[in-house]
């Protein structure tokens, strides 16, 4: 892990000075990590680099990390780029051994502190998985020149494409305090990969780092959100595990182009309020949300008293964490917590909880189901759950044109398996009626658009 | 009275007024933990004996301890007052709920002893009129208990009486465990004496006919050596000879060659010949003509034995359960009116199906015992196993065949009928079980929460609740169709780590395991640094259909160790399918294996197929960074170096670490290739799993090696993988081998797999490892990193426990190897699927996956 800080100030020496390190000696320190060393590749009045080399020990690092990644056992997590990139690491040694410049400290030379110096820094490798645009849009507001560079992934597999390391080179007048400080929070907000120091803390230390520049960032929030990782369940790192050691990991949780897409017209609450009619209309007892995952729907169910019982159905045992801490699980009052109950459950399996509910719902579910599960989803529900009604929600995929920024044949939802044109819809329900024996009717959720349609469909399935 | 004669499971409700004596009464002929009284629980709910407040919560605290004994098939004993019908009533409707006879036994002692004792009790004394009403109600209730649900009721007047009577328990008449076989179990007769003459003779038994018609009911029947026969019932009506049919099953009884099971028919004759009103239906017509011209004496004999058959037999220490109709795990040794009527009538829906007949409720589909059940009673083309129960009522009297299960063998023995003696109303039709249970979803029920497996190869083995939990997600969202899973491989140790310095992994230490655990022959298989690889392989799509119950997902399919697709383009993966079948098809595989479909575990090339993003994110994103903070490093020290900066030994450090990092960047490449036709895969399959009916796993790993590069030698998309035979116990053989791996490691080549010869190997009784992985000097750079190979890393990577990781490969293997024997022997999918699942829950266990 490499950053180079240059001065052209004269005497550029006084860097020496600022940093409180003497220019002519290799000064090592030890950090819990690995070992910090400081030199001089060059010290001259007209131009003086300091160079922070930190070597990181692979082995106390794994060991670190299991400790602070609690059990995740990814093997990404033994080999992996930490020793090399500029991340939480390098942050963590720049207030170690620069600890005096980055708190404004200087007895030598206390005229300098605040005093914009001409400065270049390079950082070896920055990894950047939102790409160049993304190191620009966190540098340039702040008044940076800024040259990248970056080369193949690999070049004997040149298909693999572009690297996502880039060497920084960054050039401004600046003071040395503040120029580290913004080191400080970019750095680890742009490698926003593994950041192991999360907990309350780090909210202090991000405030207290970071001066007025970062309030008038217009970057603020993503800096702050990618700075302040959360940490992971349980559930999602025995999740982890059970990934194909071969397979890249997935985005749990992450933001889902779905969300932002259908952002605009705030699509879900629309689908929420059809669907809740529906059910309103037919004036039932008891309701099952299949798949009703952080619990949105299940929250608005419940705040219809008229319905006395409600059940949410997910595979997700961290989406049922996240529901019940939604519906504010732990503190709510009998009456209501009698009408709710949580099921973990699959609805690719017989599962005999979810016989006698008077309707069911499954709001985009379906397509998160192998095309080759859906007769297995059909069996729970209308072979074996056999609720009075059933509603089920999904895409319309012909309305995906209509979406800006989205690529013709993409979906809307990395996780979707499929997605249905109305005609498609409309074929499917009619099998399931017939096969089952419910009578269905199907309809539009959304503006609807003359030639594709509305954004999203239902079909109300009655016995 | 001085003998109370109960069965050995049975709920006995003690009746008595207080200070009757009930409690010394139990705590003298019963164990402790069977006798469960009002006033203990009282305590509990209460910490006061005497609160009469908290009757309510008392006896529910009393009925549910009731209610779980039960259910667990122990007998229980109530001591509480129970001078009430009402305070009966729910005890009695417990032993109906769990299948188990009510006993009364009731201490009526005068009234001057009671009021003497009563007055003698140090913390509770009752008024006398409390003492009274107790009697009384008692007296009324002698009336009424019969009625009430008790079996039977014991009145004990004095204490004398008390004192002298004795409690004997008796297994309950089903009991049969100590007879382990091997039997005959003979399907539905139904009076067609030829063909039991003729499958008794089949199966060895030796018939006499006498011409003394009384002697031994005119026959003598002698068995092959210790088999006995077991009926499963229904010997009389529609058949020619119903007479001559009980003939011979009756001396067989009498002499002890045979048990009998009552079917509904023997049960519809016993009614009739006691005088009972029943219609004439069903063949009992024809019965009743043959037994016209019996003689008296046959005629005497004949309702005796019909009284004396009981509903069903467990055998064979619990294993072997014998009924008409068949039996569900919770009726099964337990005895009541539901159970006896279950066994007779089997189940049925309430409708009636297009025949006008009761439409059958398939009880086997939903049957969740372990033990297993033969029964009869329904007519089936043909006998088929099917979650562990099989019908055995081939037909015979409608034309089809008299059909016995060699039990513990397994096996059909069956002779045709010589005609059709009765048309049936409903025709006999496949009841399509196996379909319907290809068909069938896996319940939950069977896969999450804590759960216990039971398998052949390790016992019982156990999957925590939260492994189930990560897995069910898996399983649903990422997995195959589970019809496809009926293997996953187990997770595979490495070897301890090396003795020798330069080294963390060595093949000596691999040699001295399996030498540990006495084995003198292993076989070493290359390493290959691909994917594992699962293969299922039909013969063509129809297969699939019929034996997976899967369609339109293609004639086999290739999934990962943890359940997924391997592919994600169908095409290409059929596409390489179709080069494997052809190869099959060109060797007479499926021919020679009597098969039509086959499972393979395989490793599949390159790496980078499968796990192109992992190459990308991870191995080469650590080379590329790498290279850029390596360099810059290097040219800044060399820089400070230049001008007089002593920088010790970091320009050297540096120059090293670059060197590695190019080994490591070296390591990774060797694996990955680009594919765009499928001739640049290499599949390298190494252990010929199932086929029909069979389970190679009884094969050794020569034979495994043999069978597969006979057909991998026909396409250069199938790899035969390279091997040696080492004997440990010659040392110029384990050198060869040792020389073997180096040249094999040092060219790059992943390791070497190292497994005793025996697919299934044993040490003292335990199951060893099935494999270790020895891997090379090399490759293990993009496990453990570039600079694992220096001295002080190598040092403390040396210390790495290995324990954890074993036990769950000897787990996995063994829920692996139960999940291919569930399905070639046809259990239901759950079977399966629950042991699949088992695999994958157990995967979610946090282990170092560099091991």
């Amino acid at each position: 892990m490499f950053l180079e800080i240059s001065t052209t100030h004269q005497p550029a020496t006084d860097l020496g000075f600022l940093l409180g390190k003497h220019p002519d000696r290799l000064q090592s320190r030890d950090l819990s990590f690995g070992k910090a060393h400081i030199f001089y590749p060059e010290a001259t009045a007209e131009r003086c680099s300091v160079v922070l080399l930190l070597e990181i020990d692979a082995i106390a690092l794994s060991r670190n990390m299991t400790k602070t990644y609690a059990d995740s056992f990814q093997l990404g997590h033994y080999v992996n780029d930490r020793p090399y990139t500029a991340s939480s690491f390098m942050t963590t040694a720049i207030s170690k051994v620069f600890g005096s410049a980055l708190n404004g400290n200087c007895k030598e030379r206390p005229e300098l502190v605040e005093q914009p110096l001409p400065l270049e820094v390079t950082i070896s490798a920055l990894s950047s998985r939102g790409g160049e645009t993304l190191i620009r849009r966190f540098f340039e507001p702040l008044g940076y020149e800024l040259a990248l560079s970056t080369q193949l992934l690999d070049p004997e597999f040149p298909n693999w494409g572009d690297s996502p390391y880039f060497r920084l080179q960054l050039r401004h007048h600046i003071s040395l305090q503040e120029l580290l400080m913004q080191l400080y929070v970019l750095i680890p907000a742009l490698d926003n990969n593994k950041h192991y120091f999360v907990g309350s803390p780090e909210v202090n230390k991000l405030l207290d780092k970071a001066g007025s520049w970062l309030e008038t960032h217009p970057e603020l929030p993503q800096i702050a959100r990618r700075y302040l990782r959360h940490q992971k369940s349980l559930t999602t790192m025995a999740l982890e595990k059970l990934q194909d050691e071969d397979s890249a990991p997935h985005s749990f949780g992450a933001t889902e182009p779905e969300a932002r897409l259908e952002q605009n017209m705030s699509l879900h609450q629309i689908r929420h309020q059809a669907v809740l009619a529906v059910l309103q209309d037919a004036g039932l007892n008891s309701i099952l949300d299949l798949g009703c995952g952080g619990g949105k729907f299940l929250k608005l169910l419940l705040s219809q008293t008229a319905i006395p019982k409600v059940t949410g159905v997910d595979v997700s045992y961290r989406y049922l964490e996240i529901a019940k801490k939604r519906l504010h699980w732990d503190v709510m009052p009998p009456m209501t917590r009698a009408r709710i109950e949580l099921l973990h459950g699959a609805l690719t399996y017989r599962d005999d909880r979810l016989q006698g509910y008077d309707a069911a719902v499954a709001i985009e579910v379906i397509e998160h189901l192998d095309p080759n599960r859906l007769r297995a989803f059909e069996q729970s529900v209308f072979l074996y759950a056999q609720p009075g009604m059933v509603v089920i929600t999904t895409p319309n995929i012909e309305y995906n044109r209509l979406f800006e920024n989205m690529k013709p044949g993409s979906l809307r939802h990395s996780d979707h398996r499929f997605e249905w044109t109305r005609a498609e819809f409309a074929d499917w329900t009619q099998k399931v009626a017939t096969t089952y024996s419910y009578r269905v009717t199907v309809a539009g959720i959304g503006p609807e658009d003359a030639r594709y349609g509305c954004p999203s469909q239902m079909a109300i399935f009655q016995r | 009275m001085n003998k109370i004669e109960i069965p050995n499971l049975c709920l006995v409700v003690l009746m008595g007024a207080t200070s009757s004596g009930k409690t010394s009464f139990a705590k003298k002929h019963f164990k402790s933990t069977e006798v469960i009284s009002s006033d203990f629980c009282r305590g509990i709910v209460a910490d006061d004996e005497n609160a009469m407040d908290a009757n309510a919560d008392t006896f529910d605290l009393l009925h549910y301890i009731v209610a779980k004994r039960l259910k667990r098939g122990l007998l229980t004993v109530v001591d509480a007052t129970n001078v009430q019908a009402e305070s009966r009533k729910k005890l009695i409707a417990l032993a109906r709920q769990y299948h188990v006879f009510t006993i009364g036994i009731a201490l009526n002692l005068p009234e001057n002893v009671l009021l003497e004792r009563n007055a003698q009790r140090p913390n509770r004394q009752l008024g006398k009129h409390v003492i009274r009403q107790h009697r009384r109600l008692l007296k009324s209730s002698f009336r009424t208990l019969k009625k009430e649900g008790f079996r039977r009721f014991y009145e004990l007047r004095s204490l004398a009486e008390i004192d002298a009577v004795s409690v004997e328990r008796r297994k309950v008449w089903s009991d049969k465990t100590e007879l382990q076989g091997p039997f005959d179990i003979i399907g539905d007769v139904h009076g067609c004496f030829a063909e039991l003459q003729e499958l008794l003779r089949t199966l060895g038994y030796r018939i006499t006919k006498h011409r003394d018609r009384q002697k031994n009911f005119g026959y003598t029947v002698k068995p092959p050596a210790n088999r006995k026969a077991i009926f499963v019932g229904d010997l009389v009506d529609r058949g020619p000879a119903s007479n001559e049919v009980l003939r011979l099953v009756m001396s067989m009884q009498e002499a002890g060659n045979a048990l009998v099971v009552c079917g509904n028919h023997d049960d519809k004759l016993l009614r009739k010949l006691q005088g009972r009103n029943v219609q004439i239906k069903h063949g009992l017509g024809a019965t009743l003509a043959q037994l016209e011209q019996e003689s008296p004496e046959f005629l005497e004999a004949l309702p005796v034995f019909l009284k004396g058959l009981i509903s069903h037999y467990v055998l064979d220490g619990g294993r072997l359960v014998v009924a008409h109709a068949g039996l569900g795990a919770d009726m099964q040794g337990r005895t009541s009116g539901a159970v006896r009527s279950f066994c007779l009538y089997g189940e049925t829906t309430g409708e009636v199906d297009e025949f006008g007949l009761p439409e059958r409720y398939n009880w086997a589909k939903d049957y969740r015992g372990s033990a297993t059940v033969v029964y009869g009673h329904t007519p089936v083309p043909a006998a088929d196993w099917f979650n562990n129960t099989i019908d055995i009522d081939t037909g015979c009297v409608f034309g089809g065949h008299l059909t016995a299960l060699q039990y513990p063998e397994r096996e059909l023995v069956s002779v045709p009928a010589s005609e059709v003696y009765a048309e049936t109303k409903r025709p006999i039709k496949v009841e399509q079980m196996a379909v319907d249970a290809a068909d069938d979803l896996p319940n939950i029920e069977d896969v999450i929460g804590r759960r216990a497996i039971q398998t052949r190869l390790n016992k019982l083995i156990s999957i925590r609740e939260e492994n189930a939990i990560a897995a069910l997600e898996v399983m649903s969202r990422f997995a195959v169709n589970p019809n496809w899973l009926i293997y996953l491989p187990p997770t595979m140790s490495p070897v301890e780590t090396a003795s020798r310095k330069d080294f963390l992994e060595h093949p000596a230490e691999t040699f001295a395991y399996f030498q540990r655990q006495g084995i003198d022959e292993v076989i070493c298989q290359e390493k290959h640094m691909g994917s594992r690889a699962v293969v299922v392989l039909g013969r063509d799509e129809s297969v699939i259909e019929r034996r997976f119950g899967i369609t339109g997902e293609g004639f086999g399919t290739i999934y990962t160790r943890t359940g997924r697709p391997f592919f994600s383009e169908k095409e290409t993966e059929q596409a390489l399918l179709a080069r494997l079948r052809q190869s099959l098809d060109q060797t007479g595989f499926w021919e020679e294996f009597a098969t039509d479909w086959v499972l393979l575990d395989a490793e599949l090339m390159p790496w980078s197929a499968k796990a192109q993003v992992l190459l990308k994110d991870q191995y080469a994103a650590v080379g590329a960074s790498g290279e850029l903070a390596l360099a810059d490093s290097r040219n800044a020290l060399a820089r400070a170096q230049a001008r007089g900066i002593d920088t010790g030994s970091l320009l050297d450090k540096a120059t090293g670490a670059q060197e590695r990092l190019a080994k490591f960047r070296q390591s990774y490449r060797q694996y990955c290739w680009e594919v765009d036709t499928l001739d640049q895969y290499r599949l390298a399959p190494f252990h010929l799993l199932a086929t029909e009916g069979k389970v190679h796993t009884d094969r050794p790993h020569r034979w495994h090696m043999e069978q597969i590069a006979r057909w991998s030698a026909k396409d250069p998309v199938l790899h035969a993988t390279n091997y040696r035979v080492v004997n440990l116990n010659e040392p110029e053989a384990v050198q060869a081998a040792t020389d073997w791996w180096l040249q094999l490691t040092g060219n790059g080549g992943e390791g070497m797999v190292v497994k005793p010869m025996d697919f299934v190997a044993y040490h003292k009784g335990r199951p060893i490892q099935p494999a270790l992985k020895c891997r090379g000097r090399e490759y293990l750079r993009i496990i453990y990193g570039p600079d694992y190979t220096l001295p002080e890393q190598l040092k403390k990577l040396k210390k790495r426990g290995l324990s954890r990781k074993r036990g769950l490969a000897i787990r996995e293997f063994a829920l692996g190897v139960e999940a291919m024997e569930r399905f070639v022997r046809k259990d239901a999918l759950r079977k399966v699927h629950e042991c699949v699942f088992g695999v994958l829950a157990l995967e979610s266990e946090p282990v170092d996956p560099r091991l």
